[in-house]
């Protein structure tokens, strides 16, 4: 029954992993491959430290898987956050499949602050966006 | 309701203690025990937060597991085929949450969904800027999220 289980977990984690890869390979811009690489590695390492605290009966090897993954979850969201801010700092260009960017023109390029407040010409609609993707 | 808490904790620290096995089956097994009992010798209302706010807890868990499972098979899918069916973009989103906690965690869980990532947070801490892999419609990608993930979130934080 065990082994089962064990044996389904980690094939699924195996494969997200592998999917993650995949992933990095065929995405078609940076934004795309932090997302699909970030979640998914996240949850494949995270099923096999949960397969390896199932599979031994000690509490020690137990809570130390459990606090991995308690740490994986917490700070990975957050280096996936710092990256993806940093790559929008430095203008990495989105998909031209993209279909709406409202954050385009909210930030001070000086300061790095984000403004809240909405002006209508800010936000860059879909036929803005077709048209800046045709120019270039 | 930290009162209710830590007497559940206590009670299944008795139970590890009285059955002997020290594993976390048991504990937890203790853990339910203990909260059945104080369920039962609950008597005033105003401990009654306690016994709505775990079940919200555990269930917040297993709809978070269920949204991830289900995100993760439409990535893994769009991946291996040779088409896209992406419409990614970056969609403003006004948030409910308001202490530095339920942001944090607010923005870890929607990072962790597949195909939604976190790209900064205004300066006032009002709107999440969020980059979303499949938006058929920002209007209802916000509906979606404010009656799914944030409003069981908030529900058992609050």
């Amino acid at each position: 029954m065990i082994d089962i289980l064990i044996a389904v977990l980690s094939t699924i984690g195996a494969l997200a992993i592998f999917f993650a890869s995949v992933g990095i390979l065929r995405m078609p811009d940076f934004y795309l491959r932090l997302s699909v690489t970030v979640k998914a590695a996240t949850m494949g390492v995270g099923l096999l430290l949960l397969c390896a605290a199932i599979l031994f009966p000690d509490i020690s090897v137990t809570t130390k898987a459990f606090a991995i993954i308690f740490f994986l979850i917490i700070t990975s969201p957050i280096s996936a956050h710092m990256i993806g801010r940093a790559a929008y700092f430095t203008d990495t260009p989105l998909w031209k499949g993209t279909i709406v960017d409202e954050l385009a023109g909210k930030y001070d390029k000086e300061t790095h602050e984000l403004k809240d407040e909405v002006h209508p010409d800010d936000t860059v609609t879909e036929q803005q966006l077709s048209n800046k993707n045709d120019a270039e | 309701m930290i009162k209710q808490f830590l007497m559940n904790l206590l009670l299944s620290f008795i139970w590890v203690a009285l059955t002997g096995s020290m594993y976390y089956t048991n504990f937890l097994f203790g853990f339910m025990i203990g909260f059945g009992i104080l369920w039962i010798m609950n008597r005033n209302e105003s401990d009654r937060r306690y016994f709505n706010k775990v079940p919200r807890i555990i269930s917040f868990i297993f709809y978070f597991l269920y949204e991830m499972i289900k995100a993760n098979v439409q990535v893994a899918y769009d991946v291996m085929t040779p088409k896209y069916f992406m419409r990614p973009g970056i969609v403003r989103y006004p948030m409910n949450a308001q202490t530095d906690m339920e942001i944090n965690l607010l923005s870890m869980v929607i990072s962790l969904t597949p195909g939604t990532l976190i790209l900064d947070i205004s300066e006032d801490r009002k709107t999440i800027y969020i980059h979303v892999m499949y938006l058929q419609d920002p209007e209802k990608f916000i509906k979606d999220t404010k009656t799914g993930l944030e409003r069981r979130l908030l529900e058992a934080l609050r």
